[in-house]
């Protein structure tokens, strides 16, 4: 299944080329990202029309039931147009959170209105002292009567600035490393006690840091068990790895396209530098890091849905291990092959560039991950 | 594997130590230490301060107001300097324009110029590249049309660097369209201020503006101002390109940036220890001093070269080439070492003097991953490193 496309990704990936090709050149992005938001409540809808909001959420809950690859093909796309609206954070982190773990109700009230674009997620996991581990929890929830108060502090929040609901880590019992005891919860960004600190990031997205002070949430508010929460925050983070590299990889097939057309333009000497037959080895390899990646990708993308536990896990490190090397490898080359052009804001090359390196070290770099690849076994 | 010095050496590094102390101000030093860009005022006191003390121009023969030190003293110098977080010095007039004024150029030019640039008075840029003239400069279309006793130059260069601050530009123009590519190009000194120069700003892909095109557009250039010869500007700027590469390799601010690097692995924490002691980390440091100390050893064998009375040869183009891969790997780690917080852009942070509010996550992050995207620079400007190959496999290998 995922050495092979269906008919119906094919599609998919169709239709997308062709909307992102039509609405989403570099240009259009620019002017996007100049918009107040950072990224386009627009598009958000005309992503919603034509389904994508929808794709991997559950049919009974408005979703279409998409599997992982499906959801990759389309990131892949959203890679190779560096689209910057907070489709990680609401539709593979946020949703995936609730459907793997809500209440009924929870779903309910989130997944048709996630699907629809009406509501916007944020996935808090991260903190300043934990670098890349994720069961590495100071922020804390005391029990407070019937509810929890929550105290701490979330680590580089993407797009919560723009959510209408945050889904936060915090530490309902243990120590600060401990695996049990670490519980999710729905919070308002609106209630008192939240203080967001929103920044833009290098690569054009957006993020905050979320301060949690005397925060009151209910009972009804715990997505999954109490102290149940590490499993799911894994299992979300394995799919959302594998999705990032996917768009990874729609980056990497960009960037060797656009450094291709541009060596062959480009006259030194009096001939195209695609002429120079150690710039064109340099392409060969990038190409061939970007293949290679992209077999990893699907493969693991497949995974996603068939294994769990550390099968999944082996899965996801690896890919994610493999796409940050390929991706640093592939966006340096292009700098350099594009010379001076490749230095400059004005030229997509130096955005692609900026893209890679950040999905690297989002949830956790090459270092990182292909180590985890070795211990888990 | 501290460099062993002599006494006298050892009495020298404690003197520019004992001065850079006293006299370099806190707040230029601090600079280093979180990133903050400097302007140009900031550049132009420092070397001022380093004028009055003499030491300005280490490169210089002591005829011209050059220090006369050794090849081990200008090694220690630039290696304190750059430990004490001074602000490195801007290259196009001391470093670069200036040999070429003295070994071509007139009486009336080295009196006119040479004071001007030891006192940081006129700050220079560099105008070689073109849009269509990058690796091959000899291909350089800007044209300078004899008048009378002038020049009238018409073209455009580009990605020439803080030439938003200059008051000089050396450049290379094309004088003549027969004969060989490379005699037909000379070496002239405008004026930034003649009517008809326009300077217009490119934003580079960390948001920083440090590079410009240079528009000429029939602008008057007095033929006094031509270095030498006319046809002979190759000649000249080939000799002045062996002496960019010698300083390109900046040992000294790499030993001073390992340093940083260091700091930080032990500030930030991994698996709950400091990522100092991740032995993934701790190798890949490990791996980038070796180079430096390398790279530093090479350095000094050709600077003591120099000294026996042989220029840089093309040896000059390793240390290119590693001093820059050095650079960027040091970038690459620091923004590494990060983690998540490489992620969040806030350049008010590190471009605003006057900015006093916290950044998210710790002070030394912010500019990281800004500086890594930067330094991706130095293996193209130069001369790029492919080209600096390329120079190697005919002169050295003989190919
Ligand atoms: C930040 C920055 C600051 C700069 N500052 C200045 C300045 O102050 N003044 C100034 O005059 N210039 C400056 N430059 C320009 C710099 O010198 C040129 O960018 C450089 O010479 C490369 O030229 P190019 O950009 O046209 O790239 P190109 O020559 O188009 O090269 C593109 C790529 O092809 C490779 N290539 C080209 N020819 C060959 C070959 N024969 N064999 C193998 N590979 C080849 C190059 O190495 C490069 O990777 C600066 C550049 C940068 C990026």
């Amino acid at each position: 299944m995922s050495f092979a496309f269906t008919e119906d990704q094919q599609l998919l990936a169709e239709s997308a080329d062709r909307f992102l090709a039509d609405k989403y050149d570099f240009d259009a992005r620019k002017a996007i990202r100049r918009g107040e938001d950072g990224w386009s409540r627009e598009m958000w809808a005309a992503f919603a029309e034509l389904g994508w909001l929808a794709l991997p959420l559950p049919e009974e809950h408005g979703g279409l039931g998409g599997s992982t690859v499906d959801v990759a093909v389309l990131m892949e796309r959203f890679g190779r147009h560096l689209v910057v609206e907070p489709f990680v954070a609401t539709v593979v982190l946020g949703a995936e959170a609730i459907v793997r773990a809500g209440s009924d109700v929870q779903k309910a009230a989130i997944l048709p209105a996630v699907a629809e674009g009406g509501m916007l997620l944020a996935f808090g996991v991260g903190e300043p002292q934990a670098r890349f581990d994720l069961h590495r929890v100071a922020t804390a929830a005391r029990r407070d009567g019937g509810g929890w108060k929550l105290a701490g502090h979330k680590a580089v929040v993407l797009h919560a600035d723009a959510a209408d609901r945050l889904i936060l880590s915090a530490r309902t019992s243990g120590a600060e490393d401990d695996r049990d005891g670490i519980t999710l919860f729905l919070v308002d960004p609106k209630a008192d006690g939240v203080t967001l600190r929103p920044y833009p990031t290098v690569d054009g997205l957006r993020g905050a840091e979320v301060l949690l002070d005397g925060v009151s949430v209910g009972e009804a508010d715990i997505v999954g068990g109490v102290g149940a929460g590490l499993p799911v925050i894994e299992a979300v983070i394995d799919r959302a790895m594998v999705l990032l590299s996917a768009e990874s990889v729609g980056a990497m097939a960009e960037t060797v396209r656009l450094t291709t057309e541009y060596l062959k333009t480009r006259v030194q000497f009096g001939q195209p530098l695609s002429s120079f037959q150690v710039l064109q080895h340099r392409l060969v390899e990038m190409l061939q890091a970007k293949e290679f990646a992209h077999a990893l990708c699907y493969r693991a993308a497949g995974a996603m849905d068939t294994t769990d536990g550390v099968e999944r896990a082996r899965a996801a490190a690896g890919i994610k291990a493999e796409a940050g090397r390929a991706g640093k490898m592939i966006g340096q080359e292009a700098i350099q092959l594009h010379g001076g052009m490749g230095m400059t804001d004005e030229m997509a090359i130096g955005h692609y560039f900026k893209r890679m390196t950040m999905i690297d070290v989002q949830f956790g770099n090459a270092a990182h991950h292909l180590r985890r690849f070795a211990t888990l076994s | 594997m501290e460099l062993v010095l002599s006494p006298e050496d050892e009495a020298f590094r404690q003197e520019v130590r004992a001065f850079l102390k006293e006299k370099l101000p806190p707040d230029l030093a601090n600079q280093s230490a979180t990133g903050l860009r400097l302007g140009k005022d900031d550049h132009v006191r420092w070397q001022k301060i380093l004028y009055e003390k003499g030491w300005v121009a280490a490169n210089w023969p002591v005829e011209y107001g050059g220090t006369g030190w050794t090849a081990m003293q200008k090694h220690i110098f630039e290696e304190e300097c750059a430990a004490a977080g001074a602000p490195p010095l801007i290259p196009f007039g001391l470093l670069m324009v200036a040999p070429v004024i003295m070994a071509f150029g007139n009486q009336a030019q080295k009196d006119r110029y040479l004071p001007r640039i030891l006192r940081s008075d006129d700050w220079w840029c560099q105008g070689y590249s073109e849009p269509g003239s990058g690796s091959d400069l000899a291909s350089l279309r800007t044209k300078a049309v004899r008048d009378g006793d002038h020049y009238v130059v018409n073209g455009q260069k580009t990605w020439t660097t803080l030439a938003q601050h200059a008051d000089m530009m050396f450049t290379l123009v094309r004088t003549s369209d027969t004969g060989k590519r490379q005699e037909g190009i000379s070496f002239l000194l405008i004026d930034m201020r003649s009517p008809g120069v326009t300077v217009q700003p490119i934003t580079t892909m960390d948001g920083s503006q440090e590079i410009n095109s240079v528009f000429l557009d029939d602008v008057r250039v007095p033929v006094e101002n031509r270095i030498g010869e006319e046809g002979k500007g190759w000649t000249y700027a080939k000799y002045l390109l062996g002496h960019e590469r010698t300083g390109i390799a900046g040992t000294g601010r790499s030993k001073a940036q390992l340093k940083r690097l260091k700091e930080i692995a032990r500030t930030e924490m991994s698996g709950g220890r400091p990522l100092i002691e991740d032995p993934d980390f701790a190798q890949r440091i490990a791996q980038l001093e070796l180079d430096l100390l390398s790279l530093e050893s090479l350095v000094l064998r050709v600077l003591y070269a120099e000294k026996a009375g042989k220029g840089p040869g093309p040896e000059a183009s390793f240390l290119k080439i590693k001093g820059t891969e050095v650079q960027q790997m040091l970038t690459e780690l620091m923004m590494e070492a990060a983690g998540p917080y490489a992620m969040p852009f806030q350049p008010e942070t590190f471009r605003d003097p006057q900015w006093n509010e916290e950044p998210a996550g710790p002070d030394y992050a912010p500019p990281l991953a800004s500086v890594y995207f930067n330094w991706r620079k130095a293996s193209i400007y130069g001369g790029s490193n492919e080209i600096q190959r390329n120079i190697i496999a005919k002169a050295v290998l003989g190919l």
